[in-house]
């Protein structure tokens, strides 16, 4: 709709612009001179064109790691969506356990990722971890730095904990939408628990799980303190995934052009994954609202 | 189809109700006749949605019993009653087509396909959606939602009562009158026993065979539009029934006449000697206008309403309406007013009392 | 004084919402919008209270342009259909938010505030929160927040819409008695026919983003310009009927004609519409002149007072209200009659050709 024109809104927006320019803007700038450039130390730059976006198309090592990180973001959707809807549905409704469980579940929420790392490191120890301890008492051989099962185990296992909470509580969200009218229809139809899921709850959660999907999906492909914490990217380069492998490249090795292009391709991917998922959502709004 | 019995039923929602006050339904017997149409009429917080809820099982009552064609039903979960339920906001299962949503209940229950489509396609004729059974229900408007959930609750031949939970408040007004008169061509056509609650005394009156007034947690009359217009048992009733309400005046009562302020006004029978306090109610279309008889009026206001007139007035100090019709002309020197005596109700405490001798009918 | 719109007209996204409007509203009138919904109405008041921008045309208040001003630089009121007050604070604070926003003096705000519950019966519950008053009070609440600022401009949008029957019966009737102390220019929109005459003042019939008529309300509801208004100003809906006229006859099919007569010789022979209202079909003769229309019952309703008629007259539904409480048989033949005077004739533009006889006495 059309409103009338407000000049003085535009003062009240600038803080935000300017913040955003230094938090966003200018450092992606930076990074953009970087990828066009090589330099060998002593700030000195020479041009380099879109040589290091060439190279880093052309190295295996940036496939493989897309390849793990692809692979990653999928288990743990596949794990995480599920999982949490579940959870929802088996939250109660009302009452004092409902503040409760809400309480329970956001704390996972509320620990630094670096302090999450550090306690699936300590306890999947085998020699001193509850974890580790206790499986390879009962014949397991788990070892995070030594097996490649056993290390993605960990990542996932521990990205589960950390992040399920988020899944269901927005699918809680979505389920206390729904007005009591359609569960007493539903009775009145004799319809299955089952059916009342399939037909009343999954699209009445749609919304809200196609945010859940897209924040998992963008911050699991983005995924880089806790499993550098815990396994450093190991055993080889196991669980080495796309911004651990830029940090790599771009801090251990120094390779500043590279890791700039790098990470502007990087940038990009997320940014088109968004989008979709962002049109894909829009779409299904508008169906919904016609 | 059923006959349906409230015994002794009372609600609350608190766990240990202790005063009259602390339940949302106080106690009452009904009894719901097999094919009739009833309305639970109410303003809102009157109790009738938890009585409706009792009927359909989705709450259980604090107190009595509820029979079904004599059967005790009182513990009986909703699916067991064979109920339908038409909801104040439509509920539509979406991502189904108009067919799938009409076959759900009986698909439920498993039956067979060929019978499942015979009776999609009968209801779809009845509710007038035929040509639009291929459709997804989602985008549709809220009338034709509307008409799915009725036509869901049809579906089910052997469906004991159908209920209306407010069903036209999200329908626009030109709608509401399209659905209105379908729905009394339905019960007229198929006799399902019928039970519609609102507040709008319009659709309680013409959807009804008998209409269910509730105040306050109480039932207070049970009647036929008719009744209920000409005899209200309850000053409650004269007021919530009737658009204007029934006036209210003071009176004291002798024998076959009420004397309002010394000024006398004939009655339709004749009453014994009444306790407690006692007034007079007449509906503003049994009142008119006159020179030289009846009461002293002062007309505040004529509002022209179309179709009639309402002159608000003052008698005694006491507000009341008199309706006159469109081309009725309005004496400017009348400034009395006279009731019709046969439509004149005595009550004594709010309720009302009948003539002990001669008929106020 | 006066709100004047002058070629007022508004177009989103190539589809006219409002058709260019010309309408003068006077200082201390009622006038109601009434139409159905998304006829408009809505849109209107918007374009009014500028919180809307027009596509085209200006909007002048006491003579000067205000079509650019922004809506708090205007005196103008508004309230909606859902009850908007702020739930955390008094309903005195409610009522007293306007004039704090004024910056008016403490005694000031203290006797208008006073003043507006007392018109509004809210004396009694000034120190309730919004939330714990019935959606009565809440409305009435609303209600004295706009009146409180003294604007010269109150909008209310089907105020009563959300409100049990009962509630609406008692406001509706109050409204007047408030609006008469005032002084402003009311705008009230409606769906209800029956609304807008209790209401009284102006009707402006609105159809599909247009002004059909705009005058007092008996005037447009008695002789209205076109079958549009006619039907949107009927509740129930008015019947219509195909008729013809040749030579000194107006023919209403089954037989039955009339003699033309008055200004209804005047017309040319061909095709007309005749419409009549609910309430003049009648199922016993009242008048010699009465022409008979042989119907089927559809359905009947009892309201308490009147019975509602549902006919079938060779496929075409019809509607009639009927004094008193009858009980008929539903899918019997059934005579209707229809007193010609109770009858307009619309032509085939649908444009008012004659009113009814009745109209002009009433």
């Amino acid at each position: 709709m059309e409103k009338t024109v407000n000049h003085k809104a535009w003062f009240l927006v600038l803080p935000v612009l300017v913040l955003v320019a230094f938090s966003a803007v200018i450092p992606l700038m930076t990074v953009v001179n970087y990828s066009v450039q090589d330099t060998f130390g002593q700030n000195q730059f020479f041009w380099a064109g879109l040589e290091w976006f060439r190279e880093t198309l052309e190295s295996e090592r940036m496939w493989d790691a897309l390849g793990r990180q692809l692979v990653f973001s999928g288990i743990i959707l596949a794990i995480e969506v599920p999982l949490g809807i579940l959870v929802a549905l088996s939250m109660p409704r009302k009452g004092a356990w409902a503040s409760i469980c809400l309480v329970l579940m956001a704390l996972p929420l509320l620990i630094p990722w670096n302090v999450v790392g550090t306690i699936w490191q300590i306890f999947g120890r085998e020699d001193i971890g509850l974890l580790g301890y206790t499986l390879n008492a009962l014949g397991v051989d788990y070892n995070y730095t030594q097996g490649f099962f056993a290390a993605w185990t960990t990542v996932i296992v521990m990205d589960v904990w950390h992040w399920t909470s988020l899944v269901a509580l927005l699918a809680y969200a979505g389920l206390q939408s729904i007005p009591n009218a359609y569960y007493q229809a539903a009775r009145i139809d004799q319809a299955s628990r089952w059916a009342v899921f399939r037909h009343i709850e999954l699209p009445k959660m749609q919304g809200v799980l196609m945010i859940a999907v897209l924040l998992r999906f963008m911050d699991s492909f983005m995924i880089y303190t806790e499993p550098f914490v815990v396994t450093g990217g190991g055993p080889g380069n196991a669980t080495t995934f796309l911004s651990i492998d830029l940090v790599k490249m771009a801090l251990g090795q120094f390779d500043l052009g590279p890791a700039a292009a790098f990470s502007l391709m990087y940038f990009l991917v997320i940014l088109l994954v968004s989008y979709v998922f962002y049109t894909v959502m829009v779409n299904m709004e508008k169906r919904e609202g016609k | 189809m059923a006959r349906i019995t409230l015994e002794h039923l009372a609600h609350s929602y608190l766990p240990a109700p202790q005063s009259p006050e602390d339940y949302a339904l106080k106690e009452l017997n009904l009894d719901w006749e097999d094919g009739a149409a009833y309305a639970l009429l109410g303003a809102s917080g009157c109790g009738k949605s938890t009585l409706l809820n009792i009927i359909s099982g989705l709450v259980h009552p604090s107190r009595g019993r509820i029979l079904f064609d004599g059967v005790d039903m009182t513990a009986a979960p909703t699916a067991q009653r064979n109920i339908a339920q038409v909801f104040q906001f439509p509920v539509v299962y979406d991502t189904m087509t108009v067919r799938e949503n009409l076959a759900f209940p009986l698909r439920n229950r498993g039956r067979d396909p060929a019978y499942i489509a015979e009776r999609v396609q009968a209801v779809a004729r009845m509710i007038g959606m035929e040509d639009q059974l291929g459709r997804k229900a989602r985008g549709l408007t809220a009338d034709a939602k509307q008409k799915i959930s009725l036509g869901r609750g049809m579906v089910r031949r052997e469906v004991n009562a159908l209920l209306f939970d407010e069903p036209l408040t999200v329908i626009d007004p030109h709608m509401k009158w399209e659905l209105r008169t379908q729905l009394k061509s339905l019960h007229h056509e198929f006799g399902h026993t019928m039970i519609y609650v609102t507040h709008d005394q319009t659709e309680a009156l013409t959807f009804a065979d008998k209409v269910v007034v509730m105040h306050d947690g109480r039932v207070v009359q049970v009647g036929t539009p008719q009744e209920l217009f000409e005899r209200p048992a309850h000053t409650f009733v004269g007021y919530f029934i009737g658009s204007p309400g029934m006036n209210l005046l003071p009176a004291t009562i002798e024998g076959d006449r009420a004397y309002v302020n010394g000024t006398h006004v004939p009655l339709g029978g004749r009453y014994g000697a009444l306790a407690g306090s006692t007034r007079i109610g007449v509906r503003p279309e049994f009142a008119r206008l006159s020179r030289d008889e009846g009461l002293p009026v002062r007309i505040s206001r004529i509002e022209d309403v179309g179709r009639h007139k309402i002159l608000r007035a003052t008698c005694f100090g006491t507000e009341i309406n008199i309706l006159a019709s469109e081309g009725e002309a309005i004496p400017a020197d009348a400034a009395r007013v006279v009731f019709d005596p046969a439509n004149v109700n005595v009550y004594a405490d709010d309720w009302l009392v009948a003539p002990a001798q001669g008929s106020a009918a | 004084m006066a709100l004047t719109l002058d070629g007022l007209s508004k177009v989103v996204n190539g589809r006219t919402h409002i058709h260019a409007t010309d309408l003068t509203l006077d200082p201390g009138t009622m006038n109601v919008l009434l139409g159905p919904t998304l006829s408009g109405k809505t849109t209107l008041m918007r374009l009014m209270a500028g919180l809307d921008r027009p596509s085209t045309g200006r909007i002048l208040w006491r003579g000067e342009d205000v079509t650019g001003k922004r809506v708090q630089d205007r005196r103008v009121a508004m309230v909606y259909q859902q009850f908007i007050n702020y739930p955390s604070m008094t309903v005195y604070d409610n009522i007293a938010s306007p004039l704090r926003l004024e910056g008016r003096s403490r005694d000031e705000i203290d006797r208008a505030v006073k003043k507006t519950a007392d018109l509004m019966r809210l004396s009694p519950l000034l120190d309730r929160k919004p939330l714990e008053l019935s959606g009565g009070q809440q409305q009435r609440c609303a209600l004295a927040r706009a009146l409180v600022k003294d604007a010269g401009l109150v909008l209310l949008d089907e105020p009563l819409a959300n409100l049990d029957y009962k509630l609406r019966e008692e406001l509706r009737a109050e409204i007047p008695r408030i609006f008469a102390e005032s002084g402003a220019i009311f705008v009230y929109a409606t769906t209800e026919p029956e609304e807008a005459l209790l209401l009284g003042g102006n009707t402006a019939t609105l159809w599909e983003g247009r002004i059909t008529q705009f005058g007092p309300a008996p005037k447009v509801y008695r002789q209205p310009a076109d079958a549009i208004t006619a039907r949107v100003y009927s509740d129930p809906p008015m019947n219509f009927l195909r008729i013809s006229k040749t030579g000194g006859r107006l023919m209403f099919g089954d037989g039955q004609w009339v003699e033309a007569k008055g200004a209804l010789a005047a017309l040319s022979d061909g095709r007309y519409t005749a419409g009549f209202r609910p309430n003049h079909v009648e199922i016993e003769r009242h008048s010699a002149d009465a022409m008979v229309f042989h119907t089927g019952l559809a359905v009947f309703e009892i309201t308490g007072s009147e019975t509602f008629i549902h006919l079938d007259h060779h496929g075409e539904r019809w509607v009639g209200v009927i004094h008193g409480i009858r009980d008929l048989q539903i899918g019997a033949a059934l005579p209707v009659y229809l007193d010609p005077s109770h009858v307009y004739i619309f032509g085939e533009d649908g444009a008012l050709v004659a009113p009814a006889a009745y109209a002009l006495a009433a």
